[in-house]
């Protein structure tokens, strides 16, 4: 995991097809793609419980729905549901898996 | 499902003799929602008892575990549930402090059972990594296989045991199924730690963790690399600094390591495990459809507010009768304990003091019981989450957490069990934030007051000819408490618990059949503890109003036992206590001293027009005045202690028409009337907003476990309600009202 890049902008690892390697935040992700965690870039508290609850570099994850006033947004992460908010879900960078 | 006990190395005759010698402690640890209640409830039965931990609010629950017909009963510890032992919450603190013995009265446990789900097999196998690190016997109970087994998702057992390292059980509560293997497990676990886990690092990191690892070993290196505080000893603190230092220099994310490590671990051993799962997208379960009209953007308000009205209708309706039986016999009691006991003061103390303060905290029992039926009810479904995340956008612009939707919603029919379910809120502030502004939201117990003053000043009046005042009236009342509540919890968000807004990580675990085993045994132990402890505050605080009511006697001819006080209906149970007062008075007393003139002679008449220059600018005179006071022990006391005050016994019901008269004919000394509809809306105004509950007070003293916040609430609350009472009192006039 260490070997994947910090700095998003430069944040290609080479062993994918760059078309897929693309990475976007959680929180744009379109609702029922699929998608692998990137990095989770934020600090403290909350990065920490977020990665407790499975969203780890690797992870599949799928944006469900987003709540009747468009935040927070429901995510799927191994096998169960999660909601975070849209300013959580933004420091979470993933890349669209096709599986 | 037995392959554990199979293993030779495990099942030592020797073993199962030894720990047969002593009563084992066993902790129950596990993931909320991992069906870890559910088990508790199998394996105790109802041998349990709850409490508090020490100091802090965190429900303790203990029960006695018949292991087998020939071994001493376990002491089972059920912790609070938790997602990893690094202590985000005060629960998972605590629960830490349990797994390790720091707990003072409870011994460090003896086995870890894990309640593992086995649908949602890799995050719960997390807790596991850090609970195999550290090397305490450990005994995985699989919970939920049955709705694995639906699934279609096979999990091997003796694979994930071999895998672990520890013993792994296959458990269904409701079937009781696993029981006996799990008891059976554990008294061979209990000889045996676990073997801790081989996931490793970074070879920097490593490096750095052998450097540290002296005396404390490879787990106390860990803990003290990555946990959030630091350690306490001087050295050790510089050591681990530096180490960091060189660590996030070569990676900035280095402490994201160990997290990433174990769940590579866990992806190893799951995938050796799991058979049959259909990873991701194939299977749209049941709950993703239910969910699809749940929390969906247009129908999921809708159907949040339909529970929302099922709930309180049923409260409302189903709770009333309850209510006035509980009523009635208190009444009934403190009048056999007249007829039996000489009349004198210990008489009045028994009946109108104890027994009026028992009956004043049973008689909120129907209401809360039912609410805790609804909250465990709407917890164990899975539906509360959905409230959460319905709710979530809304609340966190008054700077809360969605969590804090539902008691905020409950406090609308009492605040007490609202109260004591913001206990699910992690962050302390954001908890005491809602607990501040809970009693707000106007509970049931205003109603009668409200009643009263509509139906004395408004009943008639209609605006535009149909839009009835007295309930234009009633909602703004609602209103009001709902606008200051937002503009208080803003305030204090802002001010003494500023914190960030707190952040959303919620689980919405799926929908599942409510265990109604669990959904009694909550109602039971919280509102058991709701009698035992703000009983006890609210029995003094009853005797207390008795005394300020009953002395000094009254001058003129005292007759004991024709006295009538207004302790006695200071609890709620207005009418009976008027009933009789009015009985006795007329059988024994033709001519003595009458209640009314016992009252206003008593401590609480002269506290009345003590503080009358006080309550005058808000258009209150002495004889409101006595009834502002008893009101302060809960709110509906005022009608009945208005009826005292003004001699009309026969009914003290606030839709009495004598009461009513009463209050429309009450005169201040120089003639006018005392009440005008300013007045009574300005009394309104008073009791939307001030803390007069002692009920509630007593559990914000036991949720937040200092007299700091209750009084704290009860001050700001009652200034609030001061200047605003003044504010619609004096407005009033100047727009020339009356
Ligand atoms: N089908 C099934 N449901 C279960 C099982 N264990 C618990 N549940 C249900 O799962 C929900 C959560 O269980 P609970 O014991 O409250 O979990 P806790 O949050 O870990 O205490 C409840 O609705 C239970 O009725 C099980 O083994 N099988």
């Amino acid at each position: 995991m260490s070997s994947l890049l910090f700095d998003q902008s430069i944040a290609y690892d080479i062993t994918r097809p760059p078309a897929a390697a693309a990475p976007l935040s959680l929180d744009s992700l379109p609702a029922g793609v699929t998608a692998r965690v990137l990095n989770v870039n934020g600090m403290g508290a909350v990065a920490r419980r977020l990665m407790e609850m499975g969203v780890v570099p690797g992870a599949p994850v799928r944006v469900i729905k987003a709540a009747p006033l468009g935040d927070p947004i429901e995510v799927r992460v191994r096998n169960y549901h999660l909601a975070v908010r849209r300013s959580e879900a933004q420091t979470i960078s993933v890349v669209i898996s096709d599986r | 499902m037995s392959t554990t006990l199979e293993s030779p190395s495990r099942l030592s005759e020797q073993a199962t003799v030894e720990s047969a010698a002593r009563p084992l402690t066993v902790a129950l640890a596990g993931n909320p929602n991992a069906g870890k209640t559910s088990l508790f409830n199998a394996l105790t039965g109802l041998r349990q008892k709850v409490a508090n931990y020490p100091g802090v609010t965190v429900e303790r629950k203990e029960g006695v575990w018949p292991l087998a017909p020939e071994l001493p009963h376990a002491r089972l510890i059920d912790l609070p549930g938790l997602y990893s032992l690094d202590a985000a919450s005060i629960d998972e603190q605590i629960a830490r402090d349990v797994l390790t013995g720091k707990v003072a009265g409870t011994p460090a446990p003896d086995v870890i059972v894990a309640a593992v789900d086995a649908t949602n097999l890799e995050r719960n196998l997390y807790l596991v990594t850090q609970l195999l690190e550290m090397g305490r016997p450990l005994v995985i109970a699989l919970t939920m296989v049955d709705l694995a087994e639906g699934d279609g998702l096979e999990i091997d057992e003796k694979k994930l045991s071999d895998a672990l390292g520890v013993p792994v059980v296959a458990v269904v509560a409701r079937q009781r199924r696993g029981i006996e293997e799990l008891a059976r497990a554990v008294v061979v676990a209990a000889e045996e730690p676990a073997p801790g886990t081989n996931w490793c690092l970074s070879a920097r990191a490593e490096e750095e963790i052998t450097n540290l690892s002296g005396a404390g070993g490879r787990e106390t290196a860990l803990r003290d690399l990555y946990a959030d505080e630091w350690p306490s000893e001087e050295k050790r603190r510089e050591a681990v600094r530096q180490a960091r230092e060189r660590l996030s220099q070569g990676n900035p994310r280095w402490w994201q390591e160990p997290l990433t490590a174990r769940y590579g671990w866990i992806e190893e051993v799951a995938t050796g495990v799991v058979r049959g799962a259909k990873q991701g997208r194939q299977r749209t379960s049941a709950t993703e459809r239910i969910d699809a009209l749940v929390t969906h953007k247009f129908f999921g308000p809708i159907i949040l507010l339909l529970v929302m009205l099922l709930v309180f209708q049923t409260i409302f309706s189903w709770a009333t009768l309850p209510m006035d039986l509980i009523d009635k016999s208190f009444g009934a009691l403190a009048d056999t304990l007249r007829g039996r006991m000489p009349a004198g003061l210990l008489t009045d103390l028994l009946a109108d003091g104890v027994i009026a303060g028992v009956g004043g905290v049973l008689v909120f029992l129907p209401q809360i019981l039912l609410l805790f039926f609804f909250i465990s009810l709407l917890e164990d479904s899975g539906y509360m989450a959905r409230a959460a995340f319905l709710m979530d956008r809304l609340m966190r612009g008054v700077g809360l957490h969605g969590k804090a939707f539902m008691p905020l919603l409950s406090s609308f029919a009492c605040a007490i069990p609202g109260i004591m379910a913001t206990r699910t809120i992690e962050n302390p502030k954001d908890r005491l934030a809602t607990i501040m502004i809970a009693p707000f939201m106007s509970c049931s117990a205003r109603l009668p007051v409200y009643t009263l003053m509509i139906a004395a000043f408004f009943s008639e009046r209609k605006l535009f000819g149909f839009i009835s005042v007295g309930a234009l009236i009633i909602l703004s009342m609602y209103l009001l408490g709902i606008v200051v509540a937002i503009i208080v919890g803003w305030i204090l968000k802002h001010t003494i618990l500023k914190a960030p807004p707190p952040p959303l990580v919620l689980e919405l675990p799926p929908y599942r059949v409510p265990n109604f085993v669990n959904v009694a045994q909550q109602m039971r132990s919280r509102s058991w503890l709701f009698v035992k402890r703000a009983g006890t505050v609210i029995l003094a605080i009853s005797i207390l109003l008795w005394a300020l009511a009953t002395f000094p006697r009254a001058t003129t001819s005292p007759q004991a036992g024709a006295d009538q006080t207004i302790a006695q209906s200071a609890q709620g149970n207005g009418a009976e206590a008027s009933t009789q007062a009015v009985q006795q008075g007329n059988g024994e007393a033709p001519g003595g001293v009458d209640k009314g003139e016992q009252v206003r002679q008593s401590f609480a008449g002269q506290l009345g027009r003590l503080i009358e220059p006080a309550i005058a600018p808000l258009g209150f005179d002495w004889k409101m005045g006595i009834g502002l006071i008893a009101s302060f022990a809960a709110r509906e006391t005022l009608v009945s202690t208005l009826s005292i005050v003004y001699n009309v016994g026969a009914d003290g019901k606030e839709d009495s028409p004598s009461l009513i008269e009463a209050v429309r004919d009450a005169k201040r000394p120089d003639g006018t009337p005392a009440w005008t509809p300013l007045v009574a809306v300005s009394m309104m105004v008073f009791f939307v907003l001030a803390c007069q509950c002692m009920s509630t007070l007593a559990v914000v003293r036991r949720e937040t476990n200092s007299w700091r916040w209750p009084i704290f609430m009860l001050g700001y609350m009652f200034v609030l309600a001061y200047v605003a009472s003044f504010l619609t009192y004096q407005g009033g006039r100047l727009l020339g009202l009356s």
